[in-house]
């Protein structure tokens, strides 16, 4: 039992790799602050945005952020609910994913608006049949969701830690004192913890299927070629389990690495969870065949287009490269025991992360680029669109933001539950103190 | 109890005291008292007036009723007037339902139309309210041009998906936007198929100028970084009972604009009042993508027996 104490709560402390590592992320932060400041100063004019493309990377981000949080869903209550034994140490990481994704996105929506000043208007004239409104409501539900998950799970731990834990830093103690809730390892707190568990596990699939679904309508509920589709909301949900479960496996190896995890995060979990991605991104394959290939074969004259620019025109090379390198071949990759190896199951899912951002940016800027009405009399840079590098700062801002909350809370609180693994060790976590 | 009893009662007896002629007389009393108290407090009233005033005024309502006010009976409202415009602006003109034919036949792409739309918005050369788009339908046919603005649809998908209720429907059919309260989401250019929707994304032209000036919410000026603009069917000219900036200003009698409910339009240019229906079928009117379900309120007339040949233009 001591080891596992100590095997899975010895980075909590304050070590120079940390301090250089969040030194650097906030300057970072700080220098992407300031082009925020300059956007605030002159206007959404210091992006790439004109009255045509009127939606750009702040969207697409948005898009993937609340994707990427998706994951807590996927790995917490439909893997965990089933009764799959080898999520445990996994959950946590998945639900720290998903807390950090969905509280940014939030964010950044909030960076894509002319008069960010003005969002307690979103509050005071809320309009009901506007589908911002429902997006507004299902992210704060499911933020709020997640964090309960991230938290609840972990109350034990936090009185395990504080109690056994020799080495924790003392300005953590009163921290973990708090949040341990007095738990004492008593049957009727351990059935009230596993009761709201199991409630919120089963809470969060509703309220995950519609973050993405009610995204996927602030496209599918216009008239647009490329968004007006029926499957937009499994097409955007599948697709954000395939953004989501390569973000847990790049984090998976990030912690085993530098937290010295190997004995709890093994090979078996990244094999799972190669299994895991090739499922998703099979599922999001086939919503992909559909999105192309039904339009595809019609080829009215609107879709024509839209589908002419993307698969030979203007965005015609990122579009393959997203779709081969960032679906299709990790697919076949995958399908191989070999590469669900740890280092090699990373790069693909570095690839697929990557790919999954672009495939955002795919959805959201050509079928904007080709309005029903051609363009005309306007300037060059209203008909393309080029993101400028005070928006790329912007969107590098909330990724920066993400990694400081991954960082924090994977530093500061074990990254894998200690309780439940030694219970899974069928040892009893707090025995030496009762005796 | 009938009339006649109730005399002979009295008759009868005409020197007892009822508790009926008591409450009379008391009341009696209390009229007599009020009416002699109400007379003096007119009287009052009046001659301050007199002693105070010397002219009156004749004003025009919100309701375009022409009324005569004593010059001390008028007190400035506290209201600021943006509030009072923007109050002004969610109400239509009543009984009136605004809509537009377009003559594709006699566009030359003169433009001064969307001049006179720039100037009266405070807008830069490439914001369009009003654009004249070069159209052709199939490789086939022969090209037109097309002035093109908001169509003021009755179904409008704007509307629907504004967060804030910023952009609205009126019931004179006009859609405004409330630049007050808009929160620069940009969802109403995503949703609207016509692309009729423009951004400030930058510093609006003359905003020094124009600042701290009322807001107009019928003219969208000054206006607003941040916030989104399109073509209003000039909703302030239509409260004066003028044609838009647009009509007034084309030379070659493409536009009309008029009342749905009169069944009534008028050329802007040669001040011609037509019947809209017959307008419409004599010359076999269409709207822009009504498959969209958006049921717009601007009419085309195809490019039929054109009077000017088609110039393509430079940009």
């Amino acid at each position: 039992m001591d080891k596992i104490i100590s095997d899975l709560s010895h980075h909590i402390r304050l070590n120079k790799g940390f301090f250089l590592w969040m030194g650097f992320l906030v300057l970072a932060l700080l220098a992407c602050t300031y082009a925020y400041i300059l956007q605030l100063r002159y206007g959404l004019g210091v992006a790439g945005l004109r009255d045509y493309i009127s939606w750009g990377l702040y969207i697409s981000n948005f898009v993937f952020f609340v994707a990427s949080s998706l994951v807590g869903m996927l790995i917490s209550a439909v893997l965990g609910l089933i009764g799959l034994k080898w999520v445990h140490p996994i959950t946590r990481i998945a639900e720290t994913i998903a807390v950090a994704f969905a509280a940014v996105a939030g964010l950044v929506i909030v960076m894509d608006m002319g008069r960010p000043e003005r969002l307690a208007n979103v509050f005071i004239y809320a309009r009901f049949q506007s589908p911002i409104l429902w997006d507004v409501t299902v992210i704060t539900t499911y933020f709020v969701i997640s964090l309960l998950l991230l938290f609840i799970p972990m109350i034990p731990d936090m009185a395990v830690l504080h109690k056994r834990f020799g080495s924790l830093p003392s300005w953590l103690k009163p921290v973990y004192k708090t949040l341990s809730l007095n738990w004492t390892d008593h049957p009727e707190q351990n059935r009230i913890i596993h009761r709201s568990v199991y409630i919120l596990l089963i809470l969060i699939i509703p309220a995950a299927l519609s973050i993405h679904t009610v995204t996927s309508w602030l496209f599918a509920l216009t008239v647009r070629p490329g968004w007006d589709s029926t499957i937009f909301g499994p097409y955007f949900v599948s697709g954000a389990f395939v953004a989501g479960s390569a973000a847990v496996i790049i984090a998976m190896f990030v912690f085993r690495k530098s937290y010295k995890l190997q004995d709890y995060l093994t090979d078996l979990h990244f094999n799972n969870m190669g299994k895991v991605l090739v499922l998703v991104a099979f599922v999001y394959l086939y919503f992909n065949i559909n999105e192309y290939l039904v339009p595809g074969y019609k080829l009215k004259r609107a879709d024509a287009v839209h589908l002419s620019e993307l698969m030979t025109g203007h965005f015609a090379l990122m579009f393959w490269i997203v779709q081969l390198g960032g679906l299709l071949i990790p697919i076949i990759l995958l399908l191989f025991r070999s590469m669900r190896r740890p280092l090699p199951l990373t790069l693909i899912s570095i690839a697929v992360f990557i790919g999954a951002w672009f495939k955002r940016y795919l959805i959201v800027v050509p079928t904007m680029s080709h309005p029903f009405l051609p363009i005309q009399h306007v300037p060059e840079n209203f008909r393309v669109y080029t993101p400028t590098l005070i928006e790329i700062a912007i969107t590098l801002f909330s990724f920066i933001l993400v990694l400081i909350i991954i960082t924090l809370i994977s530093k500061f609180f074990p990254v894998i539950p200690v309780v439940e693994t030694a219970r899974d060790k069928g040892l009893d976590p707090l025995k030496r103190i009762e005796s | 109890m009938d009339e006649n009893t109730v005399n002979n009662r009295d008759e009868q007896e005409p020197s007892k005291p009822s508790r009926r002629n008591f409450l009379k007389n008391i009341g009696l009393l209390g009229a007599g008292v009020a009416a002699g108290a109400g007379a003096l407090y007119s009287g009052d009233i009046f001659e301050k007036k007199k002693a105070a005033t010397g002219e009156s005024k004749v004003l025009l309502t919100q309701d375009n009723k022409l009324v005569e006010v004593d010059s001390l009976e008028m007190r400035v409202l506290a209201k600021n007037p943006t509030k009072l415009m923007l109050e002004k602006g969610r109400e239509g003109i009543p009984g009136k339902r605004w809509v537009m034919v377009i003559d594709l036949s006699k566009c030359r792409n003169a433009r001064r139309c969307i001049a006179a739309c720039q100037d009266a918005h405070q807008l830069k050369p490439e914001q369009y309210h009003m654009n004249t788009l070069q159209m052709q339908d199939s490789p086939g046919t022969a090209p037109y041009q097309m002035p093109k603005n908001c169509q003021h649809c009755d179904n409008p998908p704007c509307v629907a998906v504004c967060p804030v209720d910023a952009t609205y429907k009126r019931g004179d059919g006009i859609v405004l936007i409330d630049n007050i309260r808009c929160i620069g989401c940009r969802f109403c250019m995503a949703a609207c198929p016509y692309s009729a929707r423009i951004f400030q994304w930058t510093t609006p032209k003359d905003a020094d100028k124009h600042n701290g000036e009322a807001y107009n919410v019928e003219l969208n000026v000054p206006q607003k970084l941040g916030t989104i603009s399109k073509c209003l069917f000039s909703a302030d000219r239509c409260r004066e009972g003028k044609l838009p900036y647009c009509v007034s200003a084309c030379p070659n009698g493409v536009y009309y604009f008029g009342d749905e409910n009169e069944d009534a339009v008028t050329n802007g240019t040669s001040k011609e009042t037509v019947r809209l229906s017959k307008l419409l079928r004599d010359n076999g009117a269409y709207q822009l993508m009504p498959e969209l379900g958006t049921k717009p309120r601007v009419y085309y007339l195809p490019p039929k027996n054109r009077l000017f040949p088609f110039e393509p233009s430079t940009d």
